[in-house]
């Protein structure tokens, strides 16, 4: 006993000393968390989508450490989170759970697919968290605890089609919608379907392929397109996911089909997805987006500026090869209109930077003075269409005089016609036929 | 100026003087008559100089304005300039001088002056073309190169009027048509005449067209042709002519039967094209798990290694030989069989060999192996898919029929996959190593006992298997996408091909591979490529359910084992 009780003293003395470094230790940790505001950055680093999301991740970093360069946000500096969901939807909730809960970030910023955002978006409804996508989108969705800053079907898809129907476009007639079998391609189709009839365009002029994930035989589609153009201009919209686009394009170059007899007008293959790619025979095809690296405003240039250095400084991979792309730029606007909210709000309370992003105004790198709807949650975008050229970058062909409201819910879908996105009383609400108040 | 005509006047004083007054009325016609003459081609010369220096304009519709202008000059001399600004190989110097680069863009030419220029004393800049000058420029093109003594570029020309013709060109057709010997283009023609001449209001000549139409017609008048037979919402024909209207039908209904077999051959072509890329990722695995029994899910990654053997001797090839280029391909062939086959023996001294006999253990150490192959891809070559160039050999294709086009690329690719397929076939039946091969597989005991190393031979047919995994990458590296998970794409079809096929059996893969291509051709237009897939792994089940050995089940031991 005397010597348990000799041992017992010993340890007693050790637990206290271990609960007082542990109370000093959850004193410090607690002075340093007030000292930075947490931003967490839910981007893919791993699977599939890596590719894509990479440098978005990349990008949010380099504005968090342009801010915090600046002074940070309301006096402190943003500690960026990353988490890895790995191309895994199901994960993308998880790890969003566990950003809001437990790491208590102030904001998001993340997602790509549509599938990883509607498999977050009832975390981020339950907890009241507050969420940045930057990916064009198929639309049809409006939340109260989600910031849009990609496009919406009407400052994309719809321009687009629109640029392919006039004389400089081509004046086509018929229309080849083709996509990867998944929703955002059936979607956009849908919408295109409704606005081409709305056109006066007869089905018979239209035809909707869709191809599996990954697929790498286009012979067979390739030559239905040709037969189907037989005779009348004819336009291909694609909404290929990303990696099916090489072989697609490659097939279309052997066969002999050129972008001035037959265009094809891609959503998703931007300077980026073009990396990869021989594009000497692509050169005409065009691409629809709110930026491309190619535009040429002061703005643009310090962001392209920016972006290396940081690229040179952080030794990433591809060096000298990065580029910058659209979702890059609308992660970047994101970010800044935040952190300009914040500020006004005086607080990072999620309930009050929402009321404040309302209306917040970003000078763009596409050279536009970006306003958020305070409505819809979305931003207003100029929509600029380019050819590929051969070294991989965009030639802008057509673009609108100004930014241009994003249209949440589609006017061209019978069902979705009546249906308000709007945030402020009295509707508040994305989805309502009848206003709430 | 004024000197000058101070010197003149009093010769001419002299002149008026001297001579007949009486021709002076003449004389002053002639004068005005030749001046005039000189200013007119003056005039077009400038002109000409005019427009060729709008090619370089940074407005596009001044550059279009240009060519329409060039166009209806008719000056060949144009020509040159026009195709160099649609190649991309038409420069602007500071000063505005147009400038033609050659093929191989090391030598310049003046367009207006004709002489070689020094590239490097100038900074040049690129017109900014698009789509919509484009097509004007074809257009023009074509109508310039009507003029041409070359039957192949009259033919080329011919064909681009017919895609867009348009009225303003019926009478230069019909003084080309004239003019013209070749048949193929005498075709041609009076198929552009025939699709203007249906919109005229002489019933003769439509009538005519339609006949014309109906003897040489293409697809692309299927959409003419069915305009002829409308009807409006009456039920009544916008065609009020029932003799037109039956021509049309005549045409029509030819046009439709010489389309069916077109559509017939192009789908056995694209079938035995798939089915040869299915093959080529297929062989391999066929050696390694049809003959000795592995299952592999490192295959794909074989495939992949392969593909970056490729990008790898492509940028060295880029660096150190840039003029022997095109050949990179070729010396490719080595180099991915060689890298997959060491990797492969590598994996099977490394690893494999302790398995042998434990699917299971096997199959999730190679599924661990393909994970941690993909990810070092990653690490070294990044995770974006890499550019592997189709040489020019290889670009483009032959059109057989009209709208089939035959790409390069693919002819390649099945005549490379029958030379794998029969070096594969000789080494196995007719060298010493293939019989050892062969007496191994069979019976593993006996072909010991016979004093054959089982060891050597197993590291040969696995480094083989892995060596052909790499042909197929290199071959799959010209179609799609070289990035580090090209394999998996890859993986389920050869698993599937040599199941179906028979294991163990080469002819059982070649088999399988085209039957599953051909097979998929022929659904996909019906079903659509989503249901297609699915329709092809339903027969897939349904064949392996009744003969589970596959469609040529191997004879003798080695099924008892």
């Amino acid at each position: 006993m005397g010597f348990l009780k000799s041992r017992m003293g010993a340890s007693k003395t050790t637990f206290t000393s271990t609960i007082l470094a542990l109370v000093l230790f959850i004193l410090t940790a607690q002075v340093q968390a007030a000292d930075t505001i947490k931003v967490g950055i839910l981007h893919s680093l791993s699977g599939t989508m890596a590719i894509s999301e990479t440098s978005l991740k990349d990008v949010a970093l380099m504005a968090i450490e342009e801010i915090n360069a600046k002074g940070g946000v309301l006096g402190k500096k943003l500690e960026p989170v990353v988490v890895d969901p790995a191309s895994n939807w199901p994960l993308f909730a998880e790890k969003a759970r566990e950003l809001i809960q437990k790491q208590k970030v102030a904001v998001t910023f993340g997602c790509w697919t549509s599938v990883s955002r509607k498999s977050v978006l009832p975390v981020f409804e339950e907890l009241n968290g507050l969420l940045f996508y930057p990916v064009q989108y198929e639309g049809e969705e409006s939340s109260y605890n989600v910031f849009y800053t990609g496009a919406a079907p009407n400052q994309q898809a719809i321009p687009a089609v629109e640029y392919l129907m006039s004389e400089d476009g081509g004046s086509a007639k018929r229309w080849v919608l083709l996509g990867t079998d998944y929703v955002y391609p059936r979607t956009t189709n849908k919408i295109l379907n409704y606005f081409l009839k709305s056109k006066g365009v007869s089905a018979k002029d239209i035809m909707e392929t869709y191809t599996p994930f990954g697929h790498s035989d286009y012979q067979t589609i390739v030559a239905d397109i040709k037969k189907f153009a037989a005779g009348k201009p004819t336009a291909v919209v694609s909404t290929i996911n990303g990696d099916s686009n090489v072989p697609f394009y490659k097939e279309l170059a052997n066969q002999g089909l050129k972008a001035e007899d037959i265009p094809v007008v891609a959503f998703s293959v931007g300077e980026e997805e073009l990396r990869g790619i021989d594009t000497k025979p692509l050169v005409g095809h065009l691409a629809a987006w709110n930026y491309f690296m190619s535009i040429d405003t002061k703005e643009n240039k310090q962001f392209i500026k920016k972006w290396n250095a940081y690229v040179k400084k952080n030794k990433l991979p591809g060096g000298s090869k990065r580029v910058t792309n659209d979702p890059m730029e609308a992660t970047y606007i994101g970010i800044k209109m935040w952190a300009q909210a914040a500020e006004q709000a005086g607080t990072t309370n999620v309930d009050a930077v929402r009321q404040a992003i309302g209306g917040q105004t970003v000078q763009s790198p596409s050279g536009f003075k970006i306003t958020m709807d305070a409505k819809n949650h979305h931003l207003h975008k100029p929509v600029v269409i380019g050819e590929i050229q051969e070294d991989g970058q965009f030639d802008v062909v057509w673009k609108t005089e100004g930014p241009i409201r994003a249209q949440a819910w589609s006017p061209f879908i019978p069902d979705s016609k009546e249906k308000v996105a709007d945030w402020t009383y009295p509707w508040v609400c994305g989805n309502c036929k009848k206003a709430k108040f | 100026m004024k000197k000058i005509i101070c010197l003149i006047e009093p010769r001419k004083r002299g002149f008026y003087e001297t001579e007949h007054k009486i021709f002076a009325p003449f004389f002053g016609v002639f004068v005005f008559l030749i001046i005039s003459l000189f200013s007119f081609s003056f005039v077009a010369a400038n002109d000409l100089e005019q427009s060729l220096k709008d090619l370089g304009n940074k407005s596009r519709s001044k550059i279009k304005k240009a060519i329409k202008n060039l166009g209806s000059q008719g000056n060949t001399a144009a020509l040159p300039a026009l195709e160099a600004l649609k190649d991309n190989r038409l420069r602007v110097s500071e000063d505005g001088a147009i400038i033609i680069l050659d093929e191989s863009g090391e030598k310049g030419q003046d367009a207006l002056t004709k002489e070689q220029v020094d590239l490097k004393s100038l900074s040049l800049r690129k017109p900014r073309i698009n789509n919509s000058v484009r097509r004007i420029l074809s257009t023009t093109i074509g109508t310039l190169q009507l003029k041409s003594s070359n039957p192949v570029i009259r033919l080329t020309a011919a064909k681009q009027l017919l895609k867009k013709s348009s009225s303003g060109l019926v009478e230069l057709i019909e003084m080309a048509l004239a003019e013209e010997t070749n048949d193929e283009i005498r075709e041609i023609f009076s198929l552009v005449l025939a699709k203007e001449g249906l919109n005229s209001d002489d019933k003769q000549k439509r009538l005519e067209s339609l006949k014309t139409i109906r003897e040489f017609g293409n697809i692309n008048f299927k959409s003419l042709l069915e305009n002829l037979l409308r009807k409006n919402e009456k039920n009544e024909f916008l065609e009020s002519d029932p003799k037109i209207r039956e021509g049309a039908e005549k045409a029509l209904s030819s046009i439709e039967k010489r389309q069916f077999f077109i559509n017939q051959f192009a789908n056995l072509f694209y079938g035995l094209s798939l089915g040869s890329i299915l093959l080529l990722a297929a062989l391999g695995l066929a050696i390694t798990f049809g003959l000795m029994g592995v299952i592999n899910m490192a295959h794909g990654e074989m495939l992949m290694i392969g593909a970056y053997s490729t990008y790898v001797v492509q940028n060295i090839f880029k660096e150190f030989f840039p003029h022997l280029f095109e050949w990179y391909l070729i010396a490719s062939i080595p180099v991915a069989f060689v890298v997959s086959a060491i990797i492969g023996i590598l994996l099977e001294r490394g690893i494999l060999r302790h398995l042998y006999g434990r699917p299971l253990e096997t199959l999730l150490a190679t599924w661990g192996i393909s994970l941690i192959l993909i990810q070092s891809v990653r690490l070294i070559f990044g995770a974006q898919n890499v550019e592997v160039a189709n040489p020019s050999f290889l670009s483009g294709g032959i059109s057989i029929f009209y709208g089939v086009v035959l790409p390069y690329n693919r002819i390649s690719i099945i005549l490379f996959v029958i030379f794998v397929v029969i070096s594969v076939w000789a080494l196995l039946q007719k060298t010493s190593l293939g019989l050892q091969v062969r007496a191994v597989t069979q019976n593993r005991e006996m072909a010991s006992c016979m004093g054959i190393s089982t060891h050597k031979i197993d590291m040969y047919t696995f480094g083989l298997g892995s060596g052909i995994a790499g042909l197929g990458g290199l071959a799959l590296s010209q179609i799609g996408n070289v990035g580090p998970e090209l394999g998996q794409l890859y993986i389920v079809d050869s698993f599937m091909v040599v199941v179906t096929g028979g294991v163990g059996k080469i002819a059982g893969t070649v088999t399988g591979a085209m039957g599953l291509g051909v097979l998929n051709k022929f659904l996909e237009p019906a079903a659509g490529a989503v249901l297609g897939k699915i329709i092809i792994l339903v027969l897939i089940i349904i064949l392996i359910q009744k003969r589970p050995q596959g469609l040529f089940a191997p004879k003798g031991r080695v099924v008892e084992n």
